[in-house]
């Protein structure tokens, strides 16, 4: 005890002489400051506030930038606010009640199910992938950055670059072009394909990030395992089947979860594309025109509550049908 | 220990300090504040003064400090220094709940006008002031004057002169089935598309809204809208122009897949004759003869010409301020700023050096409007006493008539893309107006 004492005291000089250096005051405070066995009540007072001074910092930010906005737009919902007057009143819960008799405010999530549909096929190309590049294949690295790569785009510049990919004789019409298949086709502008090309530009952008994971949990699994399901003649579908799966099952009901909360909130990808014109208008997207187009903040932080609400009840179900137990291999 | 007591002290004051700014916004309005009075020996004037503009163009060419240069040669002792903000509607909204918001602003379009006198000085009553500018009723709240507009705006559209002139048209179409007939024949030529919607961008379908009063010619065609329960019924002024928008995009006469085109690329297209017509007001000129002059085409070949229609045998342009500068209540300097925003509109070249129609009554016009006023084009204010409530009315409805979204579903309707008819699009817009007329009017 007295020898670690006698190294935080040297380490972390608690009263610096004056005009002494840290070593003359290590030697000051020894004598004075400390008696073995029994540590000065500031200092044990210290020792047990120091992690929660680490602590400080993380729930600062996450207080400042998380809980506060939350907890503002909570109280937002409760007013008529418009979002720049200094007045707002109070009106209790009218938004609330405004947002669920007006059933055309949810029929935009009907529009989530085109992105629900792309996020479940994303997430069986992003098994396969993860399966086949955890072998060992040429030039693995490589399809690994691939396939990572569009994650790391700025959304907008993925908007942007799709709006000519998708023009009529852009850049996809002239791929199909060469691949026999003529004619120009309307890919935003027509409202039956609209939704399909843009939760098939989002499929493009997310499947680098559950790849990433699932790749990820793959590699945890201990090389031994498959050592020994080799001796025991498994073939590589049997790993996949027996060892893969079971293994990587809590990263991917993590990854389903991503998929559902993400395609109910779809915001990014459509807004810079459409604009939400053309029937494409998601729920956000409209929460946010009701907020900054009719000055509705009320009601928008409203809807963004209900949104909330939403995602949190889907979660819990989706815990409930799949509980999240532990992995045990062997 | 000192070091860790400092670093818990941060950590402290960050807290103090975020939650000082999230509770910010609750400030009172106060009391009635300063006028913001002209100074009257410019030599007196002091302070550095910051101006918030959405002209980023002009802020990144120097146009906007040679402004300022000539400005200090009156008054030496005040220094403006500019804020070029790119999306400036969006932003400058956000920084109105903050103290700081430059000395001198735009006004950004969704403030409403009775909450002028929280965020702006007073310049002065609009009986001394509507003697020298024009649109000063726009800015005005209980007797005072909040805002000068930087410049007006006529209304009309955009077109290239020798695409009409190859399609056979010699003069302006004055009804819309005349309008209709010549974008035919410019569709029949097979050079040019006719018009250019813009869809995609969605800012250029809301010039349609603007030419609310030119079909009428009636100063009051806003205002009648506050207590219109059916603004949308047959042989209203917004049934014939939202059917003319209907009947273009119909008839194919527009771009194939408006969802994808860019505005961008549109200026250079009407340059070089490839669009024929593009729904805009005068502003874009002096921009699309810019962009006929970098393509290497004859910027003379860009025209002005008003909606088609007539009263009593002429046209009329409505014409309406843009963006109007005021100066912040929080402002320190607020004769200094009260001077720029006279000089600005007074003395700066700015409505000349971009060919727009100045504030000022006596100001010249550039040549196109000169021009379009020549050709029989009657100028129209309309009235704004009761604008207030028809934005009310109009954000209460979450219609939107000068946001892009309600021209764009009609879009989408007149090519088969939004599943309904005109019609049923019209009752429906009528039932929300009359519901909304009803809850904001009481």
């Amino acid at each position: 005890m007295a020898q670690t004492a006698d190294t935080a005291a040297s380490a972390h000089p608690a009263q610096p002489a004056p005009g002494g250096g840290p070593a003359t005051s290590a030697i000051s405070a020894r004598p004075t400051g400390l008696r073995p066995g029994r540590p000065r009540p500031r200092r044990a007072l210290l020792r047990k506030a120091t992690p929660w001074l680490f602590l400080a910092v993380p729930v600062a930010l996450l207080l400042t930038f998380t809980y506060t906005p939350v907890a503002n737009m909570l109280y937002y919902s409760f007013t008529d606010w418009d979002g720049f007057s200094p007045d707002r009143k109070l009106v209790g819960t009218a938004n609330y009640s405004e947002l669920f008799t007006r059933p055309d405010l949810f029929r935009v999530f009907f529009v989530s199910l085109f992105y629900l549909a792309s996020g479940a096929v994303q997430m069986v190309l992003a098994l396969y992938f993860a399966t086949v590049l955890s072998f060992n294949v040429r030039f693995r690295n490589f399809f690994k950055g691939v396939l990572f790569f569009p994650y790391l785009i700025n959304g907008v510049a993925i908007g942007f670059v799709f709006l000519y990919f998708f023009q009529p004789g852009g850049t996809l019409d002239s791929v199909l072009r060469l691949a026999g298949i003529h004619g120009e086709h309307l890919w935003l502008g027509d409202p039956k394909l609209a939704n399909w090309s843009l939760a098939s530009v989002s499929l493009w952008r997310y499947l680098g990030l559950n790849f990433v994971l699932f790749l990820g949990a793959i590699q945890s699994i201990p090389g031994e395992i498959y050592e020994a399901a080799d001796l025991d003649g498994a073939n590589r579908w049997h790993q996949v089947r027996y060892l893969i799966l079971p293994g990587i099952r809590p990263v991917v009901s993590l990854a389903a979860i991503l998929v559902v909360s993400g395609s109910l909130s779809a915001f990014e990808i459509p807004y810079i594309m459409t604009g939400g014109s053309n029937g494409t208008t998601t729920f956000v997207i409209q929460t946010v025109k009701l907020a900054f187009q009719f000055n509705k903040v009320g009601l928008a932080s409203a809807a963004a509550v209900v949104l909330l609400g939403i995602v949190l009840v889907v979660t819990w179900i989706q815990r409930i049908l799949v509980p999240d137990e532990g992995v045990d291999l062997t | 220990m000192r070091k860790r007591s400092a670093a818990m002290a941060a950590a402290v004051m960050a807290c103090t300090m975020a939650m000082a700014a999230c509770s910010g916004g609750a400030h009172g309005g106060g009391g009635p504040a300063a006028t913001a009075a002209p100074p009257s020996d410019p030599s007196k004037v002091s302070g550095d003064i910051t101006v918030l503009t959405h002209k980023t163009d002009l802020a990144a060419d120097g146009t906007l400090a040679r402004y300022a240069a000539e400005f200090t040669k009156i008054y030496p002792n005040v220094h403006v220094k500019f804020e070029p903000i790119v999306d400036y509607e969006g932003d400058v909204k956000i920084r109105l709940n903050s103290d700081d918001y430059g000395d001198v602003l735009m006004i950004p379009a969704a403030v409403p006008v009775d909450d002028y006198p929280k965020f702006f000085a007073p310049l002065g009553t609009p009986a001394e002031l509507g003697q020298k500018y024009r649109f000063i009723d726009k800015g005005t709240d209980n007797g005072q004057v909040y805002g000068i507009a930087i410049n007006g705006n006529a209304t009309g559209m955009v077109y290239n002169k020798a695409v009409w002139q190859q399609a056979g048209v010699s003069s302006w179409p004055k009804t819309p089935e005349e309008f209709l007939a010549d974008l035919k024949a410019i569709k029949d030529k097979g050079q040019a598309i006719p018009l250019y919607t813009i869809y995609h961008e969605g800012w250029p379908m809301t010039a349609w809204q603007s030419y609310l009063g030119e079909a009428s010619c009636d100063p009051k065609a806003n205002d009648n809208l506050a207590t219109d329960p059916a603004p949308w019924a047959a042989g209203k002024e917004l049934n014939g122009i939202d059917t003319l928008l209907y009947n273009v995009v119909h008839d194919g006469l527009t771009e194939k897949d408006p969802t994808t085109t860019a505005w961008e690329g549109s200026k250079g297209q009407i340059a070089a004759g490839k669009i024929g017509t593009l729904a805009l007001a005068s502003w874009a000129i002096s921009q699309m003869k810019a962009a006929a002059k970098t393509g290497g085409q004859d910027p003379a070949n860009i025209g002005f010409m008003p909606y088609p229609a007539q009263v009593d045998g002429h046209f009329c342009s409505v014409i309406s301020p843009d963006y109007m500068e005021a100066v912040s209540i929080h402002s320190q300097h607020k004769a200094a700023a009260r001077a720029w925003v006279d000089w600005f509109v007074d003395k700066s070249t700015y409505a000349q050096d971009q060919a727009l129609l100045p504030t000022l009554k006596t100001g010249t016009l550039p040549a196109e409007l000169k021009a379009y006023q020549d050709a029989g084009v009657q100028f129209i204010e309309l009235s704004q006493d009761k604008n207030a409530l028809v934005s009310k009315i109009d954000n209460e409805s979450e219609i939107g008539l000068n946001k892009p979204d309600y021209r764009q579903h009609i879009v989408d309707l007149a090519r088969g893309a939004g599943g309904g008819t005109l019609d049923g699009d019209f009752a429906d817009l009528d039932k929300k107006w009359a519901a909304a007329v009803k809850s904001a009017g009481s």
